[in-house]
């Protein structure tokens, strides 16, 4: 068929060269086609920052509201559970929350801003479940050794009223606590720092 | 070193044939690739009409792709549809992007698959041994349009909703189980919530696996007989020692190439649209269809989308309701029959007779002036006018097996002819424009650069028009 | 054959949007010009979002597409109270809206996409006063209108004058009668801002896909003249 010489090296050139330029092509293509899964405008205003009231919980109460769709915990603690979280740290895996995530002015013992609102994202860290409040001492299904916490149905992690994971469970680290602020007194928001940096 | 790299690649070389292997004594994927593909022998004298099917099968594609993505965030529910499609065009990330692919998708579609027919008629592709071939991609086109159909009442606007009423109550038309026919599909009283989320349903998926299918048998087929080319003529029948056909040129690297350089013009219009005019001025996106759905108020003129007005138009013509649903239905019926309707054994319409050339120009026009028809309101002129059109339409079907019989055709050449190329056709185009215009003195121009006037030849002019005429009524004869 | 079809594919018709016998007055939309289309964001919240929401386009998307920052457009674009993630939703109930004027005033998202620009431009400029109707007014292009003119103290009134066509009155040209506040020209501005500011929320992305366009288009020429180079070669071997 071919009477000439073919360009051998010419065709393989102009090959490589469309190639590359339909790959670029492609990738392009593929950015808006992934990220249209990420989170939309409107998943991002359900992310939004909320506004909690605190006046009315009690003391020993726990309340739970949604931000970002998950449940945040907001829970005020006696003097007599700020006592125990203080000194009863030996059966901790992280009691220090060194490799736990909160923002920094919740990097103390008891995680919180003030002692005795604490507030954390309710979801064990090992799988996702929503622990359980079990501000009891002693009940029969968790042993006389339970001094109240938070307990995972789902694969039987515990933590302590700080959020805290016991030890040899299955539970890495730390319940998580969202970036938060006070506004007066009464009045939290959670989803901002202190310094009204959103949090991303 | 070099050694060291040597061994290196020379073993991932193995690896990569040891396991290409295993997969070939496995699955035929070179057989497949040689029999489609490397070892298809097309007809060497494709032109510009034969870019539509491989642009068609990338619609398709593009259809497909985009679709499952809308479909992740698109809501099937009459309280839902309108808001949830305004919300992938504003919140999703790229959404509108991915909507107007898909939306200019459809009408792109309808214009390929409208200049593949064509492509089919003026070069009798549907002949003998083509008949399945044409069968398979006229059941595609009508899977395509009640993929159309189906998915243009998805945005729930008010124009997906009117339409969607007035075409469903055709089937109304039909004597005895009309209404309860039209009960059924609709799975109510009016176009309802129940409408939206079966039309749905068909739309994401019952269909589009028809098309697929469809598509594989279509290709299949095709592979079969092999493909005609536009002078009509068997290229198996004349093959040289090795058993390829003297005409035939390997479809893999020859009209894969070829083809890239018809998506990439493609997909430039293409993006054009997509970037700068999605509406397209109403025929893409008609106005009306950005106001929700209202079952209690029509909008003042209601016309299908662009591509079914020549039959919407035809539908309006015929002054009897179920008559009017029978000529829409039978304007797709003379179609399917156009094998055995057309009854010449030349194939190519270079080769046929004078007068099935000029009844196809006129079938063209019908075709077209129907078209524009169907998206105007429908005034006593414009209904006369469309029955005339509508009986130019059926008559070109009709009349096929009368004369065709009979039909003065011109010899057919063993071989394929020389088809002109791009760069002939522009030699020829500058010869004209050279013929057409007086040059004048250079200028100088401001920016430096030296450019030649032109005035405009008004004898040259003439002469290029004469010829162009003449030319016209010789390839009319 | 080949020329006698692209000639019938030339004379396929461009335009059927066709809006009757009204004659519009046009309008110049800028969409670069993001000041006009801030200020229209204000004119509309003052004088339409009482009635008509946008629920479609949210606060932080003007902040976004506009150039403005987050606290601005709260401070000076929102009403009081609104937050930044929030769509533009009116504060009127919808039970009452019915009561007053007889239906629902429709969301207007999308009014810039279903009607012309010089529609709605010729729309805000079109109102007359007509003592035969309920709200004491009337428009040239949307006759017997249920809705009052929200701009007359800025427009002033404007009185039809009548000519006879055909043994029938019709109204020749409607002139301002009594001035507002505004000069004609400073009104005729303002309503552009607001008309602007409308066709950017029919279509928010129209600001990004006309940018992006370009670089898209420059790609393909790229691709196919690459493509075509390469065409060519392979076809050498053909005779």
């Amino acid at each position: 068929m071919a009477n000439e010489v073919v360009d051998k090296s010419k065709r393989q050139f102009l090959t490589t060269a469309l190639t590359v330029v339909g790959a670029v092509g492609t990738g392009y293509l593929a950015v808006p086609f992934i990220s249209q899964m990420q989170p939309s405008a409107r998943a991002m205003a359900a992310g939004a920052p909320i506004e909690v009231d605190i006046s009315r919980i009690e003391p020993g109460q726990l309340i739970r509201v949604a931000w970002r769709g998950k449940p945040v915990w907001v829970l005020s603690r006696t003097p007599e559970v700020l006592e125990i979280l203080e000194k009863d740290t030996a059966k901790l895996a992280d009691p220090n929350s060194a490799n736990s995530k909160q923002p920094g002015d919740s990097s103390n013992n008891y995680r919180s801003i003030k002692p005795e609102i604490f507030i954390a994202v309710g979801l064990c860290t090992h799988l996702g479940c929503s622990p359980t409040f079990r501000p009891e001492t002693a009940p029969n299904d968790l042993g006389d050794d339970w001094k109240g916490g938070f307990f995972c149905p789902c694969h039987g992690s515990g933590f302590d009223l700080a959020g805290r994971v016991f030890k040899s469970v299955p539970a890495p680290t730390n319940l998580e606590v969202p970036p938060y602020r006070y506004i007066t007194d009464t009045q939290i928001i959670i989803g901002e720092e202190s310094n009204k940096e959103t949090a991303a | 070193m070099k050694n060291k790299m040597d061994a290196c690649t020379n073993s991932l070389k193995n690896s990569i044939n040891i396991s290409t292997d295993w997969v070939l004594k496995r699955f035929p994927m070179s057989k497949l690739w040689n029999d489609h593909m490397a070892q298809y022998y097309a007809p060497k004298n494709f032109n510009f009409w034969y870019f539509f099917g491989s642009l068609a099968l990338l619609i398709l594609v593009n259809q497909i792709i985009t679709g499952i993505l809308l479909t992740m965030n698109y809501k099937p529910d009459a309280a839902l549809a309108f808001d949830s499609v305004e919300y992938i065009m504003r919140d999703v990330n790229w959404g509108w992007l991915i909507r107007y692919m898909h939306s200019t998708g459809a009408s792109a579609f309808f214009i390929v698959i409208y200049l593949h027919m064509f492509r089919g008629m003026i070069y009798g592709s549907y002949k003998k041994p083509r008949e399945l071939v044409w069968i398979f991609g006229m059941l595609l086109f009508l899977c395509l349009m009640a993929e159309a159909f189906m998915g243009y009442l998805l945005p729930w606007g008010q124009m997906s909703y009117w339409g969607a009423q007035v075409i469903i109550s055709l089937f109304s038309a039909i004597p005895v189980i009309g209404e309860d026919l039209s009960l059924w599909i609709r799975g109510g009283y009016v176009i309802s919530d129940a409408t939206l989320n079966r039309f749905f349903a068909f739309h994401v998926i019952a269909i589009p696996l028809a098309l697929l299918i469809l598509v594989v048998l279509h290709i299949i087929a095709l592979h079969e007989v092999g493909s005609n080319n536009p002078d009509g003529i068997e290229i198996k029948e004349s093959k040289d020692p090795w058993g390829h056909p003297v005409d035939g040129i390997p479809f893999h690297p020859y009209y894969s190439v070829k083809d890239l350089v018809g998506v990439g013009v493609f997909l430039f219009f293409f993006a054009t649209i997509i970037f700068y005019m999605p509406e397209m001025g109403g025929y893409f996106l008609e106005h009306a269809n950005f106001i929700p759905a209202d079952p209690l108020k029509t909008p003042e003129h209601i016309a299908p989308l662009w591509y079914f007005t020549p039959f919407y138009a035809i539908l309006r013509a015929i002054p009897d309701k179920f008559m009017g649903v029978i000529a829409m239905g039978g304007a797709i019926v003379v179609l399917f029959l156009l094998p055995w309707l057309d009854r010449c054994k030349v194939k190519s319409i270079r080769y046929r007779g004078g007068i099935f050339k000029k009844a196809f120009v006129l079938f063209i026009i019908s075709f077209i002036v129907l078209g524009y028809l169907g998206t105007q309101p429908a005034t006593p002129g414009y209904t006369m006018l469309a029955r005339v059109f509508t009986a130019i339409y059926f008559g070109f079907f009709l009349l096929l097996p009368i004369y065709t019989p009979f039909e003065k055709t011109k010899p057919v050449p063993k071989k394929v002819t020389h088809e002109s190329s791009v760069e002939e056709d522009y030699t020829a185009l500058v010869e004209a424009f050279d013929k057409m215009t007086i040059k004048q003195e250079p200028v100088k121009t401001s920016w430096g650069a030296t450019i030649t006037p032109v005035k405009a030849n008004t004898a040259g002019i003439k002469q290029v028009l004469i010829q162009l005429a003449k030319k016209l009524k010789e390839s009319l004869d | 054959m080949k020329k006698i079809i692209y000639t019938l594919l030339l004379l396929l018709p461009i335009s059927v949007f066709a809006s009757g016998d009204i004659r519009l007055q046009s309008v110049d939309i800028d969409l670069s010009d993001f000041e006009a289309m801030q200020k229209g964001a204000k004119h509309y919240v003052n004088y339409c979002l009482g009635c008509h929401s946008l629920k479609h386009i949210r606060y932080k998307r003007i902040a976004i597409d506009l150039e403005i920052d987050e606290d601005t457009v709260l401070a000076e674009i929102a009403p009081e109270g609104a937050g930044i993630y929030e769509q533009m939703h009116t504060a009127m109930d919808k039970r009452d809206s019915s009561k007053w004027f007889g239906t629902t005033p429709p969301d207007l998202s999308l009014i810039a996409r279903s009607r012309e620009p010089d529609w709605i431009y010729s729309y805000l400029k079109g109102f007359y006063a007509d003592k035969s109707k309920p709200l004491g007014v009337n428009n040239t292009v949307f006759k017997d209108v249920g809705m009052p003119n929200m701009l007359w103290k800025l427009q002033g009134t404007q009185t039809p004058v009548f000519e006879t066509v055909e043994g029938q009155e019709v109204i020749a040209y409607i002139k301002l009668t009594e001035p507002g506040t505004l000069s004609p020209d400073e009104f005729d501005t303002m309503v552009t801002e607001l008309v602007n500011f409308l066709v950017y929320v029919g279509e928010p992305s129209q600001l990004k896909r006309k940018t992006m366009g370009k670089y898209v288009l420059l790609f393909f020429i790229i691709f196919t003249f690459i493509a075509y180079l390469l065409k060519k070669e392979y076809w050498k071997d053909i005779h």
